[in-house]
């Protein structure tokens, strides 16, 4: 694992009107590290992670890309950077196929003409490096299956060798089988080198396939825990605010009441 | 619903489970999934695959060649003349106008859109081309010119209100369609109509035939040559980078299909005047678009955005610029359209709008 992350961010806000969504958020990605970003609904995971995308630029903070500060004002610069998000709900057209979709938006052209031959050849060379069974790249995205369509959508994000993946719920919708496949490829993509920003509900996925936990709770950092040698419940009470609630303060009140 | 749906999987399915399970790492280096149906090669997959999809209720294009066996039965029924080559040749003639006109709503239709107005447009274009060349004298080329660029800013009008101001297209064009109709008749004033010179360029563009028989084999060859050449080089550029192919006997079978349809016409045309000069300007326009909407960045956009809109927003696509720029594609078809049509009437009239009324 490199020392310099890949990405750093450091004392990240952002507000939306009478919203802090985050406050002073930190985080920090290596190379080869999967990093599972977990919380509760509105805990401001998408946030975070759309403020790395550059959908929505950040107000305080400050974020480092392999070492030096960086502005993301803007999709493009993330992109440009090499960070590739996959969102939760796929970014793909339907009605296209496979090769198709991979390559929508950067087609590869020969003299002025769509270079599909290229483009067929290069995406199957794609699809068998990650290992991604699918029917065949010339079907449309309609009929291949939620599993299919996820592992397509996230191979579309490793066209231009992004650094970093963000992958935003990639098992929500899937079945069993569907998400050991997603999660194979979760793991073939830090194999090679990449990191990766995992979002998941998913606890048993989580201990799965990540090499750091790190907790938001309404907003701000609630601690970062190393997958190995932390139980699902200690995640588990960082993630709902176990150590702060209803139970725990009535706990706290009688104690000091026994006193 | 959801019990059901677990418990017979479960019980059908779980010796292949357990077979399953170990077996995808070693099985990874097949890309190809066990349950795809691979189609035979060779005539005898088509006839396979045909008999499936028919079984399956997945009908294709037969419903249409179906439909139109038995209309054109029903009229040779009803007058021995409609299958002489004179009749065929002019409703080959006659489709232009409407064919002209549906090649841009095409364009729209893929973006997921509607276009009513194209017929109000066309009567627009039919309109310009009179008043210029016939009322003010103007060079009727320059006529024609003035007509389609109208046409095309037509569309980039009602482009405009659909992308940019965000109007739903139905609303847009339907309102274009009203409007362009009132339009038209106050370009043609009060006598509502306008005579065409039969003989002028507008007028030819219908009635010119190449009368040589050497034109419509000569476009057969042509075709026949290009589609073998294109799809035995692309065959041999796939096989080159090692993906699939269509096999030499399928390309033949294919060529053969369509040197058949092809000197059928051919010798159809040439029983009558020849080739028409708005059949061919028409099937240079269908290859043309085929071309840009198949084979070009362009209309892997535009299927794009008939796909999903947000999709082609994250893959970058300017979403406004190509739904402006397919409105005015339809806008010019449309004017394109209506120049055939006023061809064929000879004049610019108030009936000149074919797809309204």
């Amino acid at each position: 694992m490199s020392a310099t992350p890949v990405l750093a961010l450091r004392g990240v806000s952002k507000r939306f009107g009478a919203v802090q969504a985050l406050t002073d958020v930190e985080l920090e990605v290596h190379a080869g590290e999967v990093v599972a970003l977990v919380g509760d609904n509105g805990a401001g995971k998408s946030t975070l992670v759309k403020t790395i995308a550059g959908v929505h630029p950040i107000d305080d903070g400050v974020i480092e890309w392999e070492g030096s500060a960086v502005q993301i004002s803007k999709p493009h610069d993330a992109q440009n950077l090499g960070i590739a998000t996959v969102y939760q709900d796929l970014a793909l057209c339907d009605n296209i196929d496979v090769v198709g979709n991979l390559y929508l938006g950067r087609e590869l052209r020969r003299r002025g003409v769509l270079d599909e031959v290229e483009m067929e050849r290069r995406a199957r060379e794609l699809l068998t490096t990650l290992s991604i069974r699918i029917p065949s790249v010339r079907i449309p995205i309609a009929s291949l299956s939620g599993g299919q369509r996820q592992t397509v959508a996230i191979a579309r994000s490793m066209l231009g060798e992004p650094k970093l993946v963000i992958l935003d719920e990639p098992t929500a919708a899937l079945g069993v089988e569907q998400t050991a496949q997603v999660l194979d490829l979760v793991e073939r993509l830090r194999d090679r080198g990449h990191a990766v920003i995992l979002i998941s509900h998913n606890m048993a996925d989580v201990k799965a396939v990540a090499d750091k936990v790190a907790v938001l709770r309404l907003g701000r950092n609630n601690g970062v825990f190393d997958v190995a040698s932390t139980s699902q419940e200690e995640i588990i009470s960082a993630i709902t605010g176990a150590t702060d609630n209803a139970v725990t303060r009535r706990a706290a009140r009688n104690a000091e009441v026994q006193k | 619903m959801s019990t059901d749906k677990t418990s017979t999987p479960l019980g059908k399915a779980d010796p292949a489970a357990a077979d399953d399970a170990p077996a995808p790492a070693p099985a990874a280096v097949t890309a190809v999934d066990p349950r795809l149906l691979v189609r035979e090669q060779g005539f005898a997959g088509y006839l396979s695959e045909f008999k499936r999809k028919m079984r399956a209720g997945d009908l294709g294009s037969i419903p249409v060649v179906i439909g139109l066996i038995v209309i054109w039965a029903i009229f040779q029924g009803l007058n021995s003349n409609f299958l002489s080559a004179g009749n065929l040749s002019n409703i080959a003639v006659s489709m232009v106008a409407t064919g002209m006109m549906a090649v841009g709503i095409i364009f729209v239709l893929l973006l997921g859109e509607i276009d009513l107005s194209v017929g109000s447009v066309s009567g627009v274009s039919g309109a310009i081309v009179a008043v210029l060349s016939v009322t003010n004298g103007i060079n009727e080329w320059l006529a024609i010119v003035a007509a389609i660029v109208g046409g095309a800013l037509i569309g980039v009008i009602h482009g405009f209100f659909f992308a940019r101001i965000g109007a739903p297209a139905f609303a847009v064009t339907l309102s274009g369609l009203l409007f362009w109709q009132g339009f038209m008749l106050q370009l043609l004033g009060s006598n509502g109509t306008i005579n065409l010179d039969s003989d002028g360029l507008v007028g030819q563009l219908t009635t010119y035939y190449f009368s040589d028989v050497a034109a419509a084999y000569g476009l057969a060859v042509v075709a026949v040559a290009a589609f073998f050449l294109s799809s035995f080089t692309d065959s041999r550029r796939r096989e080159a980078a090692g993906v699939p192919s269509r096999p030499l006997s399928e390309i033949v079978l294919r060529t053969a299909l369509l040197a058949v349809l092809a000197f059928a016409a051919a010798a159809t045309f040439n029983q009558y005047k020849g080739l028409p000069l708005a059949v061919l300007l028409f099937l240079l326009v269908l290859v043309a678009s085929d071309f840009v909407l198949r084979r070009t960045a362009y209309g892997r956009k535009v299927f794009a955005l008939g796909g999903s809109v947000e999709a082609s927003r994250r893959a970058g696509i300017n979403v406004t610029a190509v739904r402006i720029s397919v409105f005015a594609i339809a806008g010019t078809f449309a004017a394109v359209g209506g120049l055939f049509w006023a061809s064929k009437i000879a004049a610019a009239n108030q009936s000149a709008a074919p797809a309204t009324c």
